[in-house]
């Protein structure tokens, strides 16, 4: 019985030092980029020009603490949002028209579940109920990380509640965050896996920003993203995240 | 003494310093630095097994013979590759009953056990739904039969393993885990030579199950199904215990058993039996839990091939209805009373299942892919997009783009183009063989002939795809020869050296100067000519089997150096390595010089070097008698001294190797389980990942020019490593800086069009190498801090365009398509799609230019325009001088609608706050107004609402049609450009009036109230902004 106990408490203690290695990892890697000066972060305006083909788009992004974001680029004079939300309202500008369109009654409802990860899931999983755990170590672009497996709220697909789990993959040497990954789990490209990676990480006032964003497939097309400014707390007006007066 | 221990401490020390020195592991390099893979998808490739979720029917789960495990998420209409990484073998795919979303079970090694079956390396298991896996022993299995998981407990997993084809093995039997895999109980043993050929749990009682045993062996010459000691086996304690169930079972040996229990009737059993007497062999039918069995049928369908066709499934709703996987496959409604056919589809179906909700939804594995029904099986539909085809061999010709020719499994030969507009799709693919194929090779001077066999050389062709005349040209038996033998893979090969010449290999090695129509014998048998392996037409046991498969003592690899036609090196399959130097006059036999090869392995492949006469690479594998390792050696000498060029970072045997063209150093290596790659003669070898998966590579070729490696799989298709070159350049002086970027050949610039492809998301489309100009480059480290960027800058330095440089360690591609900057265009309502067009730049010299932090890395290239293109000099010119005026007129027009708008919103808000003005505000906005019409769009979309188009969309349809092509503009063309500029011209005009009219008197009184004017840029800062 004794032995059977000890070897209980070995089993939890192997278990905890598991479930802490993975909050001590997120831990170190907040305070590589910045730790507690990200309290006094409320918001992040990315502007950027995208090159691609010769042409030059310039992308304006926000993302405000309260879930708030828009993506909006410019193309000949026009300001298309790829995306918005105002606190109520996911909508994005239909391209033919040049018109505000409200997105699909699911798309909200998963929007709504990931309010609240700031400026990313790793500072308030906590808080949001989300569980994290380290999911061993993996090579990325060569260089060794950590592979922290991070359980967010369920998705609603086609009205089917679907587990939805997020990789974060983070440097063993700087904790620098250096990719993301999630499994695409509606459309043509469900099972296909989603990637983010993080480069160019420079320092806006007191905290470390990836300014260099590539997102795609994997083994798949993707496009880069190089922010030419990163604004903290920036002013902007309610009416940018508005969904407009029709 | 001592002497020689100082000289061999010093060689020893000089070896590890060379080591140290020169070797890199190439495998943290390789970046991204990818293949693409080709398929094709149009004939697909053997399936093995096919397993569904319990509750979701969208979810189905296939294993393939060599192309791993694949998932759809759409019930069967689409596929994606879920076992990259792993070995592509696969015999058994299982999904968790009680947590089937995510816990998913792989058990690698086929078990219909023809003779080019791959080999296992284990069961693997997914606690994610298949996007990672872990290996979780049974290594030395080879080949895992099934999977049965305990609905109530997942950690209690049952594995029934088949074992090893070609040798005895005590890795066999029945094992159990009940801590989910991670530990694993042998819990019943036959023999070494006896494996458990399938394993089945009855579901609503998990401790009863049926194990059937199957005595087989298999060897490169012959294959025998059957014994004393297969068997079929229950145990109702959870495997603690077993019994042979045979009452009602045929006396003596029994060969291979299939078994299936009725999911709605579990004390329903049906088993088809391999047995001595024909009269005895099929199906059997138990209704008391396999206490007693009766026979019911001897059906050809059921009882042909048991080797290659040993599944039976019930319908899981109904006990009475059962099919049976076969040479065309087989329906009973009563019970296996009676059977009809299926539906039309591939032969050779290996694996039939039913949807578990949906009975008439039905399922096929065959040597043709995957194929699902909605009707019970009367009519089958293909699934068209499962590149998992199986080559045995690849060539190429010298067409620009180059295609590919080879030979599959059960599926033909075919040839296709390495690149078609739109990607690689089904259609672009010709049949040129029929039965299985194997090599495959066009005319050296003549694409339009095309040589090809099928199995045994039972025929050889010669077909012209032009005037579509088909010959048999195979040699046949002298007066003075032995019966031929030629290997079911038989070698052929053209010459370098004369292009109607051909070789085919038998025991003898033949030789064509007119392009097949008459053969001499050109060597004596150059083989063991062991009678004791020609006994093929006694071979499988209790089912003869005399396919051909098995034929042995056989010429296998035929070489015949490219600087001198007379030297020509042969290996056979039963380990011969022989060399003539005069042309097949005298042969000398090689075999014994090489040290450390057992006897009798395989030569597979020999490369004569294209250094100089006497270098040659012979790749030996030993898997028939169940040897794994690797043998690959090289001689400098003609074959006097052979050198082992092979070590234990190569994972599995080899089968096939390619030497660079220029560093003799890089060498390229087949092997069962993937692509490795050495940059320094063999001393060190590293896997290539990047979309090569662990597949069986059986033969390798590349394009002399384009440098590209093209790999024929035995199970994905054909894989091309585009513009190889790069690696030699990957050296420890290199990857050590900070950044290299690697040397360029002239880039050509394609001058071509397309409307692209015609596939749906549901065809397989291969992809395209890219046409735009690839720059590469290492970087030693991950860039993760501070800026890094890329731009193109011309001969002059003058900046071209910027390009977003990748940041990994190792290599890193960056893709330009030769474009300038698109002109910046006008601000409009609606968009111009013609003016978002960036001009192509000229031929010329540009550099890359990379900036990494502080540092600045350059590297200049050419670029040179396309030689197939049919444009001269003067139309290029011309083309680019009207581009750019073009360009500049889009520029010019953006910038006087810019001043429009600017003056139009400065007077707009002045007339809002001053509502008592003269009258010229209000002539000059309404004039401002005027002019922007004319201009561009002010009203409408971008779709069916869209406005007449103005100068602006005029100006960016003429301009994307002259920036578009690479010939001069039309007169037509120039004509409309002529009208455009007058009407620029016109409102150009209108503005300088209105300057030197009404605006100006607007700026007067401004100016004297003290109005702050607006700040309007100049044409410089205005084309600034982005």
């Amino acid at each position: 019985m004794k032995t059977l106990f000890a070897a209980f408490l070995f089993l939890a203690a192997t278990t905890m030092s598991w479930a802490q290695s993975a909050e001590q990892i997120v831990k170190e890697s907040i305070e590589a980029i910045g730790g507690k000066a990200w309290d006094n972060v409320n918001g992040i305006l990315y502007k950027a020009t995208v090159e691609d083909g010769g042409m030059k788009i310039p992308v304006e992004i926000v993302y405000m603490r309260d879930g708030r974001m828009y993506v909006r680029f410019a193309l000949q004079g026009m300001e298309i949002t790829q995306m918005a939300y105002d606190g109520t309202t996911v909508w994005n500008t239909n391209f033919m028209t040049q018109k505000a369109e409200k997105s699909d009654s699911e798309t909200v409802e998963n929007f709504k579940r990931e309010l609240g990860a700031f400026p990313n899931a790793l500072f308030n999983y906590k808080s949001l109920g989300y569980q994290i755990a380290l999911d061993g170590e993996e090579k990325v672009d060569g260089v060794d990380c950590y592979k922290i497996k991070l359980t967010r709220k369920n998705q609603l697909i086609e009205g089917v509640e679907t587990p939805n789990v997020e990789y974060y993959f983070i440097d063993k040497d700087s904790k620098a965050l250096i990719q993301t990954e999630s499994e695409i789990l509606s459309g043509e490209m469900k099972g296909k896996i989603e990637q983010e990676k993080f480069s160019d990480y420079q320092e806006v006032n007191g905290v470390y920003i990836a300014f260099s964003t590539t997102m795609g497939v994997k083994d798949g097309m993707s496009q880069t993203l190089s922010f030419t400014e990163i604004i903290i707390n920036p002013t902007i007006d309610d009416k940018a995240f508005a969904f407009p007066a029709q | 003494m001592k002497k020689l221990w100082y000289l061999m401490c010093a060689m020893m020390s000089a070896h590890a310093y060379l080591a140290q020195n020169t070797s890199i592991n190439a495998a943290d390099y390789f970046g991204d630095y990818e293949a693409r893979q080709i398929g094709p998808a149009i004939m697909s490739g053997r399936v093995s097994d096919i397993e569904h979720h319990p509750t979701n029917a969208q979810i189905i789960y296939i294993g393939t013979a060599g192309g791993g495990v694949w998932k759809s998420f759409d019930g069967g209409v689409t596929f994606t590759s879920i076992f990259d990484d792993h070995c592509q073998s696969i015999g058994a795919v299982a999904v968790d009953p009680s947590n089937p979303d995510n816990s998913i079970w792989v058990g690698t090694g086929e078990v219909w056990t023809r003779n080019s079956v791959s080999i296992g390396d284990g069961i693997y298991h997914s606690s994610d739904g298949g996007k990672s896996w872990t290996n979780l022993g049974l290594k030395k299995s080879e080949r895992i039969s099934s999977i049965e998981i305990d609905p109530k407990d997942p950690n209690t997993v049952y594995v029934g393993v088949l074992g090893a084809l070609w040798s005895d093995s005590e890795e066999r039997g029945v094992y159990k885990t009940t801590d989910g895999g991670k530990t694993w109980n042998k819990i019943f043993y036959v023999n070494a030579t006896t494996g458990c050929s399938e394993l089945i749990m009855d579901p609503q009682n998990p401790n009863t199950l049926y194990a059937a045993f199957w005595e087989f062996r298999r060897t490169a010459y012959s294959f025998n199904s059957g014994g004393l000691n297969s068997a079929l086996y229950k145990s109702t304690d959870g495997g603690k215990t077993w019994n042979k169930i045979h009452t009602g079972f045929p006396a003596g040996k029994l060969g291979r058993i299939a078994v299936a229990l009725a999911p709605s009737k579990p004390s329903t059993l049906y088993a088809v039996i391999e047995a001595e007497k024909d009269s005895e062999k099929g199906l059997y039918r138990s209704d008391d839990s396999g206490a007693t069995w009766k026979f019911l049928n001897g059906d050809f369908a059921l009882v042909v091939r048991p080797f290659y066709f040993s599944r039976i499934t019930v319908d899981p709703k109904d006990p009475e209805i059962i099919v049976k996987a076969g040479l065309f496959g087989s329906f009973s409604r009563d019970g296996g009373k009676t059977f009809r056919g299926l539906g039309s589809m591939h032969a050779d179906i290996h694996d039939i299942t039913f949807d578990p909700n949906n009975s008439q939804n039905l399922y096929a594995a065959t040597d043709g892919g995957f194929y699902r029904s909605a009707n019970s099986g009367i009519t089958m539909e293909h699934a068209e997009n499962l590149p998992v085809s199986q080559f045995y061999h690849v060539t190429i010709d010298n067409r620009e783009p180059y295609f590919v020719y080879g030979g599959l499994q059960d599926n033909n030969s075919w040839f296709g183009p390495s690149s078609s507009p739109g990607g690689i799709e089904a259609r672009d693919w010709e049949l040129v063989g029929a039965g299985d194929g194997f090599r495959v090779y066009p005319h050296p001077t003549q694409p339009e002939i095309v040589y090809s066999e099928m199995q045994g050389a039972e025929a050889v062709w010669r077909f012209n795809t032009k005037t579509e005349q088909l010959k048999v040209i195979k040699p046949y038996q002298g007066k003075n020869d032995d019966k031929l033998r030629f290997n079911w893979n038989t070698p052929i090969t053209t010459s370098k050296h004369s292009p109607n010449r051909l070789y085919i290999g038998s025991q003898y090695l033949h030789l064509s100067n007119d392009m097949g129509d008459s053969w001499t014998r050109i060597s004596p048998d150059l083989t063991t000519n062991d009678a004791k392996k020609l006994n093929q037409e006694n071979s499988g046991g209790l089912s003869k089997d005399n396919s051909g498969a098995e034929n042995h003592c056989t010429i296998f690899t035929i070489a015949e150096s490219s600087s001198n036609e007379k030297i020509i090196w042969i290996g056979t399959d039963d380990g011969q390595v022989q060399l003539t130097q005069d042309g097949g006059t005298t042969w000398t036999n090689v075999t014994a010089n090489i040290i450390g090869l057992p006897a009798n392995t395989w030569c597979y492949h020999i490369e004569a070097s294209t250094f100089a006469p006497g270098i040659a690479y012979a790749v030996f594998e030993g898997h028939t008698t169940g040897d794994f390792k690797p043998y690959v050696y090289k001689t400098n000498d003609f074959g006097k001294s052979w050198t082992s060029i092979a070590n234990d970072q190569i994972g599995s045997f080899a089968r096939c190797i390619q030497e660079d063209y220029i560093n003799p150093n890089v060498l390229y290596l087949g092997t069962e389980m993937g692509l490795y790659i050495t940059l320094d003669g063999g001393a060190n070898w590293s896997r290539f990942t990047n979309k090569v998966p662990a597949v069986a590579v059986h033969h390798l070729e590349m394009h002399p020019e384009k440098n590209d490696l093209i790999l024929a799989t035995h199970g994905r298709g054909i894989i091309i490593l585009d513009n190889t070159s790069i690696l030699r350049e990957l050296t420890p002086a290199t990857i050590s800086k900070t950044l290299h970027i690697f040397d360029m050949k002239p880039v050509v610039m394609e001058e071509k069009g397309s409307f692209g492809g015609t596939s749906g998301t549901q065809e397989f489309v291969g992809s395209n190498p890219t046409t735009a100009a690839m720059i590469r480059y290492n970087l030693s480290k991950r860039h993760t801090f501070g800026k890094m960027s890329m731009e193109i800058v011309d001969a002059k330095g003058k900046f071209v365009c910027r390009l977003e440089p990748g940041k990994q360690k190792g290599i890193n591609t960056v893709a330009w398509g030769f474009n300038a900057m698109a002109p910046k265009s006008a601000k409009g309502k609606t968009m111009s799609g013609g003016s978002m067009v960036a001009p192509r730049v000229p031929a010329g010299k540009y550099t890359v230019r990379i900036t990494k932090g502080s540092e600045v890395f350059e590297k200049e290239f050419e670029v040179i325009y396309d030689r197939y293109s049919p444009f001269t000099a003067a139309e290029r010119a011309e083309q680019q001088r009207v581009t750019n005026e073009l360009f500049n007129f889009n520029q010019d027009l953006a910038y006087l609608v810019y001043q429009i708008d600017t003056w139009d919103n400065a007077l707009e808000e002045y007339m809002k706050s001053n509502p008592k003005l003269g009258k010229h505000y209000a002539a000059a906005a309404k004039e401002l107004d005027n002019i922007r019409e004319q201009l561009v769009i002010t009203t409408g979309d971008n779709y069916v609402g869209a406005a007449e188009p103005r100068l602006r969309e005029k100006l960016g349809d003429i301009y994307s049609n002259v920036a578009g092509y690479y010939g001069a503009p039309s007169p037509s063309q120039m004509e409309t450009i002529q009208v455009l500029h007058e009407q620029f011209k016109t409102q150009q005009t209108a503005y300088a009036k209105l300057q030197s009219g009404d605006l100006k008197k607007v700026i007067a009184e401004w100016q004297k109230k003290g109005v702050q004017l607006p700040k309007v840029m100049s044409l410089e800062e205005f084309l600034q902004v982005p």
